[in-house]
C-alpha cells in the first residue's frame, strides 16, 4: 500500500485553527500576569495540582509516545506496556514520595540548581550544559519530525510547516513563559485523549473485539517465529532475548529499562520535574506524578492498542493495510496516520489531526521552557556571578528569558534542519545524549539518600559513569548491525538480541559504573558542605513533611499505594 | 492567581461539540461508512459538549463560591 494521504476539508481546518486561536489567546490572556522572572520562569510557584500534574504526562506526550508507542505497539505487542507499567509508574511514584520533599524544599529554581545547593558548581554545569544542548535537539527533532509527516500526509511544504510550527510556540511561550506552555500542555493532553479515544474504539470494534483481536495475531507471532501467544502476554515470554520481538530478558527489562532509564528520566530530567516544581503548595507538588500516574497507567489502552490492531488486521489482509518502509518490512510510524485516514470522517478527522499536531508542538514547548529557564539561571547567571559583576535587576532576566525563548526556537529550527540533512547526525547526537543520561540516577540517589556523598564524588562519578557508558558501547553490539554507530567500534565483544537491549544493559553499566565510582571518590575526599547546609537536601538531615492534616484521597503514600497496587493488577492481568 | 484553566478548556471543548453535532446533522451520510455506519461526528460532538459544559459548570461554581466567600469574609470583619 501507498503511504496514506489526509484530505482535510473546510470543516477540518476550521477546527485546527480554533485550536491555535485558543492556544494563542491563552498565551495572550497570561501576559498580564507575567511581572517578574518568577512568573515567567516558574509560573510563580501558583499552580494548582491538577493543572501540574496533567502537565506533567503532558510534556512527556510528545510525537514519539503518539507515533512511537503505536509503532511499538504493532513491532512487539503488549510487551510496550513495560514502558509504562515497568518503566514510568513506579519511578513516578518515587519522584513523588521520596525526591519531590528535596525539589521542592530546596527552592532550587532547577534540577542543576539542586546539584549546586546539594554539591558544587562543576556538578551543576556539566549537568545544565548537557541539558540545554540535548532540550535544543530534542526540540528540533519534534519540529523535523511534524514537519515531515505534514510534508508526507498532506503535501504541505515542509518549510511552511516548520515556521508555522515554530511562530505558534515561539508566541505563546514569549507572552505567557511556563504558565502558557504548561496550560496549553493540559489542552493538548484532553485533545489527545479525546481525539484518539473514537478512533480506539472504531478500531477495536471493527477488527472484532479483543478476543478476536488475541486470535489474529496469533499468526503475527508465529509468521516471525515467535510463540503464538507473544503479542498478547507481557511476561510469559520474557525469560530469553530469542523467545520475544525486543530481544530482550527480564533482568535486562527490569534494571536497565524499568530502574536505570525510567528513574533517570522522570526522576531527574528537568523536563518533567519543572512542572511539579512550580506547583502551589508542597503537597501539591508531590502530588503532581502521581494524579499524572492515573492517567499514564491507562495509556497504553490509547497508543499501545492501536498499534496492536493494526498489525493484526495487517496480517490478515495478507501485508494490505501498512506502508512498507525502505527496508521491506511495514512502517510502522504510519500506524496513527493510516487508522485516522481509514475510519475518520471530516470533523472527527480535524479533531484527532489537530491533537496529533499539538502534541508535536506541546513536545517542542515543553523543551523550549526547559531550555530558557536553565540558560537564564543555571549558564548566563551564574557566569555573571562568578565573574563577579553586580547583581542586575529581576527585569533583566525577565528579558533574558524571553530572548533565550526566541534564541531556542532558532536553534531548534536549526537542529530540525540538521536533521533533515543529515540523519546520522542526529543518531550520533542521541547516543551521545543516552551516555550522559544514563548514570545521571546514581548521582540523585546517593546525593539525596547518603550525606556523604562529596562534590567531587559526584562530578568524577558522573563523568566514569559518562565514559563507562561509551566503553561499553565499544565493545556491544546488537545482531545483524555493523560496528560504527552502533556500537562495537572498539570490537564487538558482547552481541545482543537487539539494539533495544544493547541500550538496557549499557544503562545498566553506567549506572553501576557511577554508583561505585562516586562511593569510593566520596569516601576518599572531603566533604564540601556541612550538615547545616545540607538541611532540605539530603534524606537523613530533613524533617519529614509534619502529618499534614489532609484528606486521605490528598496523601502521597496513600495515592502511590493505589497507584502501584492498579499497576500490579495490570501486570498480572496481562502476564 | 492566574485564571481557571477550566473555563477555556470548557469553552473550546463545547466549541468543539457543537461545531461537530450540526455538522453530524447536515452532512452527507455516505462519509460515515467509513466510520462503521456510526455517525461519529452527530455522537462524539455530543460527548464533548456535555464534557465542555461540564468543565464550564465547574469553572463558574468553584468563581461563585470563591465570590461568596469573600463576601462573608467582608462581612465577619
Amino acid at each position: 500500500m501507498q503511504h496514506p494521504t489526509l484530505s482535510l476539508g473546510t470543516i477540518d481546518y476550521a477546527i485546527l485553527v480554533i485550536y491555535f486561536l485558543f492556544v494563542l489567546g491563552i498565551g495572550w490572556i497570561l501576559k498580564r500576569k507575567v511581572k517578574g522572572s518568577s512568573d515567567f520562569f516558574m509560573s510563580g510557584r501558583s499552580i494548582p495540582a491538577w493543572v501540574t500534574g496533567l502537565a506533567f504526562l503532558s510534556a512527556n506526550l510528545g510525537a514519539q509516545e503518539v507515533i512511537g508507542m503505536a509503532a511499538s505497539g504493532a513491532k512487539y505487542g503488549i510487551m510496550t506496556s513495560h514502558f509504562y507499567w515497568v518503566g514510568a509508574i513506579p519511578a513516578m511514584v518515587f519522584l513523588a514520595i521520596f525526591m519531590m520533599p528535596f525539589y521542592y524544599g530546596s527552592k532550587a529554581r532547577s534540577v542543576p540548581e539542586y546539584l549546586k545547593l546539594r554539591f558544587d558548581e562543576k556538578t551543576r554545569g556539566f549537568n545544565a550544559i548537557s541539558f540545554a544542548v540535548m532540550t535544543v535537539f530534542s526540540s528540533g527533532i519534534s519540529l523535523h519530525a511534524l514537519a515531515r509527516l505534514l510534508e508526507l500526509l498532506l503535501g504541505w511544504d515542509y518549510n511552511f510547516c516548520i515556521f508555522v510550527s515554530a511562530s505558534i510556540v515561539l508566541v505563546y511561550i514569549f507572552l505567557g513563559g511556563l504558565t502558557s506552555a504548561i496550560y496549553n500542555e493540559v489542552l493538548q493532553f484532553f485533545m489527545i485523549v479525546l481525539g484518539f479515544a473514537p478512533l480506539v474504539y472504531l478500531a477495536l470494534k471493527d477488527v472484532g473485539g479483543w478476543d478476536v483481536l488475541k486470535q489474529k495475531l496469533i499468526p503475527v507471532a508465529t509468521s516471525q517465529g515467535f510463540a503464538p501467544g507473544t503479542w498478547v502476554n507481557s511476561w510469559q515470554h520474557v525469560g530469553t532475548p530469542s523467545s520475544n520481538p525486543m530481544g530482550v530478558e527480564w533482568f535486562g527489562m527490569v534494571m536497565g529499562l524499568g530502574f536505570v532509564l525510567s528513574f533517570g528520566y522522570w526522576c531527574t530530567d528537568f523536563l518533567v520535574v519543572q512542572r511539579a516544581m512550580v506547583a502551589n503548595s508542597m503537597s501539591a507538588a508531590r502530588r503532581t506524578p502521581l494524579i499524572a500516574a492515573f492517567p499514564k497507567m491507562l495509556f497504553p489502552i490509547l497508543v499501545i492498542l492501536p498499534g496492536m490492531i493494526a498489525i493484526a488486521m495487517h496480517q490478515a489482509s495478507g501485508g494490505h493495510l501498512l506502508p512498507m518502509g525502505a527496508d521491506g518490512s511495514p512502517d510502522y510510524n504510519m500506524t496513527i496516520p493510516v487508522l485516522l485516514a481509514r475510519y475518520f470522517p471530516a470533523g472527527l478527522l480535524g479533531l484527532g489531526f489537530t491533537a496529533l499536531m499539538a502534541s508535536f508542538m506541546s513536545g517542542m514547548a515543553g523543551n523550549v521552557t526547559a531550555f530558557n529557564t536553565v540558560w537564564t539561571y543555571d549558564i548566563y547567571q551564574t557566569l555573571r556571578r562568578s565573574s563577579g559583576k553586580a547583581e542586575l535587576p529581576d527585569s533583566h532576566y525577565l528579558a533574558m528569558g524571553r530572548f533565550a525563548t526566541v534564541a531556542g526556537i532558532i536553534l531548534s529550527i536549526g537542529a530540525a534542519y540538521l536533521a533533515r540533512q543529515f540523519n546520522n547526525i542526529m543518531d550520533m547526537l542521541q547516543l551521545v545524549f543516552g551516555f550522559v543520561n544514563a548514570p545521571l540516577f546514581a548521582t540523585f540517589l546517593l546525593g539525596m539518600f547518603w550525606k556523604r556523598t562529596t562534590g567531587h564524588g559526584a562530578f568524577w562519578g558522573l563523568l566514569g559513569g559518562t565514559l563507562g557508558a561509551a566503553l561499553f558501547h565499544g565493545f556491544a553490539l546488537s545482531q545483524g548491525a555493523h560496528p560504527g554507530i552502533k556500537g562495537g567500534w572498539i570490537t564487538p565483544e558482547f552481541m545482543f538480541h537487539s539494539e533495544m537491549a544493547q541500550n538496557f544493559w549499557m544503562a545498566i553499566v553506567a549506572w553501576s559504573s557511577c554508583f561505585v565510582l562516586t562511593f569510593i571518590i566520596s569516601l576518599a575526599t572531603k566533604r564540601n558542605k556541612t550538615d547545616a547546609e545540607l538541611t532540605g537536601l539530603v534524606y537523613s538531615l530533613t524533617e519529614r513533611p509534619k502529618a499534614e492534616i489532609e484528606a486521605w484521597y490528598k496523601r502521597p503514600l496513600v495515592l502511590g499505594i493505589i497507584v502501584l497496587a492498579a499497576t500490579l493488577i495490570l501486570n498480572i492481568l496481562f502476564w | 492567581m492566574n485564571f481557571d484553566l477550566r473555563l477555556p478548556i470548557g469553552l473550546m471543548f463545547s466549541l468543539f461539540g457543537a461545531i461537530l453535532v450540526v455538522y453530524g446533522f447536515l452532512s452527507d451520510k455516505a462519509q460515515y461508512a467509513r466510520s462503521l455506519g456510526y455517525n461519529v461526528n452527530l455522537d462524539w460532538g455530543l460527548f464533548l459538549l456535555g464534557f465542555g459544559a461540564l468543565m464550564l459548570v465547574l469553572a463558574l461554581k468553584s468563581r461563585k463560591d470563591s465570590l461568596s466567600h469573600v463576601k462573608t469574609a467582608k462581612r465577619t470583619y
